[in-house]
């Protein structure tokens, strides 16, 4: 089960609002590389391995980012907080607003809706840590594309943070990846499935 | 305690719970790290004291910590999506 802790894993305090930047941003919240597609793929993939160390790392990086998609979040609302209609207009940000008024919800910053088919969760563990390696760098890189638009440091701070947790995470799928293959042996060399075998050797 | 105080020790909080955080899933590869191993239990006894005194003197963090006489703690100040206001 999970508890609240009323605390976020790192500070967000911005003063100063800017609804165009919050458009952008949004995507990490519930885009196709976002904090809530990484955590939604890492707790449903975890039930696919016999490897408590691999099921560990699936459990506590899923669990991280769920305390990511809440910084996300933060910083979205804090920079949307109390615009003004004229500011919503000035900002493209009536698109959103029209339907969400300055609530917070889970989609891309191209609009298209949060999915569950922006990951895999395939039953194979070597399959889904491939994904999850993936899928860090590419929600690195989305980091790094936001990076180059903000110039508000209350704003960089944060992001850095996330974008410097993308690149710890890759490195421990990698460590877990290693930890199921040096587990195969000489029959399983091209890294099938190890912990579902049934009917394959036929 | 004043205002100061308790933005230290609030940061106290944030960054040893980062540290074991980030230490959890450095163990769960790493399970037999002995070094990593003590940290994790010089840091946590840090950050439990920590939590034990933010919690006596401002109010809880964690739910499950809040002592009500009569009124429920849980609710009363700003959530920390909120920022500094």
């Amino acid at each position: 089960m999970w508890s609240y802790e009323r605390r976020l894993q790192y500070p967000v305090n911005i003063t100063c609002r800017n609804p165009r930047l919050a458009q952008v941003i949004i995507s990490q919240f519930g885009g196709p590389d976002g904090e809530l597609a990484a955590s939604m793929r890492y707790l449903s993939q975890r039930y696919s391995t016999k490897n408590r160390k691999v099921a560990g790392v699936l459990t506590d990086i899923g669990t991280e980012e769920l305390a990511h998609m809440e910084m996300v979040s933060a910083i979205v609302h804090q920079l949307t907080k109390d615009i003004t209609p004229q500011e919503i207009m000035d900002s493209g940000f009536e698109r959103y607003y029209v339907d969400h008024t300055l609530g917070l919800w889970p989609q891309s910053a191209g609009g298209i809706p949060f999915t569950a088919t922006f990951f895999q969760s395939k039953g194979d563990v070597i399959t889904d840590l491939i994904e999850d390696m993936a899928a860090e760098q590419k929600a690195r890189t989305t980091y790094d594309n936001i990076l180059r638009l903000v110039h508000d440091q209350e704003v960089c701070d944060p992001i850095k943070f996330l974008r410097q947790r993308e690149i710890n995470h890759f490195q421990r799928f990698g460590e877990a990846l290693r930890i199921v293959q040096d587990e195969l042996d000489s029959k399983n060399f091209y890294a099938v499935n190890p912990d579902y075998l049934p009917d394959l050797r036929k | 305690m004043d205002v100061k105080n308790r933005e230290k020790l609030f940061g106290c909080i944030t960054a040893t719970s980062f540290v074991l955080d980030d230490l959890r899933i450095y163990l769960d590869t790493h399970p037999t790290d002995q070094e990593a191993l003590d940290y994790w239990e010089k840091v946590s006894k840090v950050r439990k004291e920590a939590v034990e005194e933010y919690t006596k003197c401002f109010g809880p963090i964690y739910s499950y910590d809040v002592k009500n006489k009569n009124r429920w703690a849980w609710v009363e100040d700003p959530w920390p999506w909120e920022g500094r206001c």
